[in-house]
């Protein structure tokens, strides 16, 4: 790592840790826990998205499944550990199926698989009355202790939701790293060189499929902790495009584009909400506006701004303007 | 009396694959020849039903109603063809993301300018008595709506297979490159499926008023049936639109008969199995 990276993570890390000090006000502290819990999700989307280049408009069917059966498993008397290992394993089971599905078609048709198998997910957790309450949600009976230690305040629950979602960068980073993150970006820009070279093209993009459903029911349970409650409404179509939303605008080819983008949307999101009522306008608005206007993210595009003013400055010639293993 | 139970279903069932048939051609249509899966189609759907509730609680005649309304579905379907999706041609991705995006606000606009309460649509005066024939009730309204996706769909037939324009679009969808090449105009023809794709998803918004009412999350409730239609019969295909159609209407109206809880359950299973087997769907035409 270069000295730079390693002070700016150093700060990052500082001012994560000092957010709850910093913001006494627990209204904060909760949004800044929410941050995390979307960034999460933004991220596990990515893994398919960015360095797959696999649009999913179904990824809060893990938050579904995971979610429910967490709750359920609680309920039905099983204690905390059990019902969160349980839950997040079958969510990446699910995941598994739900891979061997979409993947069937690729491209377009996996956009249309995904949000149709989202849906349906969705139609189950409203219909079935009798296992999830329907409309009515289901109420979690308690937040965990974790090693004895209460998280029901906000504070204690920032820090439990931030060593989750720094466990998960690790391994997010660690995976965009890997010789197996580059099979994959492999797999995206020439799938039939990939294949001729050995790799098995398919199984690449499976992991990665289960690997991110994976990702996504633990950011599911820590959704599911800090609301201590689920209803059908919460894994609507809208928060599937939310999440997908995150990552393309922070940029979807690097690893700090989603956790901007979830940054400015559940800011967006809760300073809109204490405004006006019209969210889904404005979610509809930042939809087509980045997509047409800022096609490669936030995060790239505001490096090339950097980059370009840099070279101005040392009056050096224009740098080349890097637009490789971007996609949208 | 159970046959009355069975009739009546089936009935249902009948009507609202047309009123699919009608969502998803024009779907399947403009996703065969543009590559965009239009994830608008559910949002025209439901603006249709607003549209016609608006213009019968002023007195309209209801079949010239579901006309303009369709038309004017239409008109909103090309101002995202022409202002929204040109601007980033060649960006299929963003294409798809975009009509996501342009959905979430139709049905935001609905729901502030129709409030959140269902509005149920009328059906004609003429057509609410329920027929009679040896001893059992047969609902006129379903009846009429069957007939209409019928039409409409031998219409669609005649259209794309026996008249130029229909051969122009069935070269695009097959060979997009060739098509151009030849001189055909693609990019109008885009314009022309998009109008003939949103006015019949405004059309069948009109006529399921009667039946489904428009309420804010018809089109999340509309637009997933479509795809799994689509995915069901295969892309690009009228055929494939008119099968799929029905069979979704029937596993839909007949999961919710019998088993409400697992009226999606039923219909996962035939798209697993038309996904595992024939991915390209029963009739597809295209690659999805």
């Amino acid at each position: 790592m270069k000295r730079g990276t390693i002070i700016a993570l150093t700060i990052t890390a500082i001012c994560l840790v000092a957010v709850p000090r910093v913001i006494v006000n627990e209204f904060y502290v909760n949004m800044a826990t929410q941050v995390l819990i979307y960034a999460l999700f933004a991220l596990s989307i990515n893994m398919m998205l960015g360095y797959g280049g696999m649009v999913s408009l179904g990824h809060a069917a893990y938050l579904g499944v995971a979610g429910y059966a967490c709750i359920l498993l609680n309920i039905a008397g099983y204690d905390q550990l059990t019902a969160a290992v349980l839950a997040v394993l079958l969510s990446t089971v699910f995941a598994g199926l739900f891979g061997v599905l979409s993947l069937r078609a690729p491209g377009l048709g996996f956009i249309m698989i995904t949000l149709a198998i989202g849906q349906i997910v969705w139609g189950i957790a409203y219909r079935a009355n009798e296992l999830t309450g329907g409309d009515n949600g289901l109420r979690l009976p308690q937040r965990p202790r974790p090693f004895g230690i209460s998280i029901t305040s906000a504070e204690n629950f920032y820090y439990f939701t931030l060593i989750v979602f720094v466990i998960a960068l690790f391994f997010i980073w660690r995976f965009s790293r890997s010789a197996f993150g580059a099979s994959l970006m492999g797999a995206r820009d020439q799938p039939r060189r990939m294949s001729m070279l050995g790799h098995n093209v398919w199984l690449v993009r499976w992991l990665t499929f289960v690997m991110a459903g994976f990702w996504g029911s633990v950011a599911g349970i820590l959704f599911v902790y800090y609301n201590v409650f689920l209803s059908p409404h919460a894994i609507a179509l809208q928060q599937s495009a939310e999440i997908l939303l995150m990552a393309i605008l922070g940029g979807t080819s690097t690893l700090t584009g989603p956790v901007v983008g979830a940054v400015i949307i559940t800011l967006i999101k809760n300073v809109a909400s204490t405004y006006v009522e019209r969210w889904n306008t404005l979610l509809g608005a930042i939809f087509v506006i980045v997509i047409v206007f800022m096609p490669y993210g936030l995060v790239p595009g505001c490096r090339q701004l950097w980059r370009r003013i840099r070279s101005k400055l040392a009056r050096r010639t224009p740098v080349h303007i890097d637009t490789s293993g971007s996609c949208t | 009396m159970q046959w009355q139970f069975w009739i009546i279903q089936t009935l249902n069932s009948l009507a609202f694959g047309g009123l699919l048939f009608l969502l998803s051609s024009g779907f399947s249509l403009i996703f065969g020849l543009m590559r965009i899966p239009n994830l608008a189609h559910g949002a025209f759907f439901m603006l249709g039903a607003y549209f016609g509730y608006s213009m019968l609680a002023r007195g309209g005649n209801f079949w010239l109603v579901a006309l303009v309304a369709g038309l004017g579905v239409g008109i909103i379907g090309i101002a995202l063809e022409r202002l929204v999706l040109r601007q980033i041609s060649g960006n299929e991705q963003g294409q798809v993301l975009v009509t996501l995006g342009v959905s979430f606000i139709i049905a935001d606009i609905c729901l502030l300018a129709w409030t959140g309460d269902p509005m149920p649509l009328p059906a004609p005066q003429a057509l609410r008595p329920p027929l009679r024939f040896a001893g059992y009730a047969f609902p006129t309204y379903r009846l009429v709506v069957l007939g209409i996706a019928l039409v409409a769909a031998i219409g669609l037939y005649f259209l794309m297979e026996r008249t130029r324009i229909g051969a122009m679009i069935r070269a695009g969808v097959d060979d997009m490159e060739m098509a151009r090449g030849v001189g055909i105009p693609v990019s109008r023809l885009f314009t022309a499926v998009f109008l003939l794709g949103a006015s019949l998803a405004g059309i069948g918004g009109v006529l399921g008023g009667p039946i489904l009412n428009a309420y804010p999350g018809l089109d999340a409730d509309m637009l997933p049936l479509a795809l799994i239609v689509v995915i069901l019969g295969g892309a690009g295909s009228l055929l494939g639109a008119f099968v799929g159609s029905f069979v979704v209407g029937f596993l839909y109206n007949f999961g919710i008969a019998l088993a409400p809880d697992l009226a999606y359950f039923v219909l996962f299973l035939p798209m697993v199995l038309v996904l595992v087997f024939l991915p390209q769907g029963l009739f597809g035409r295209v690659q999805m």
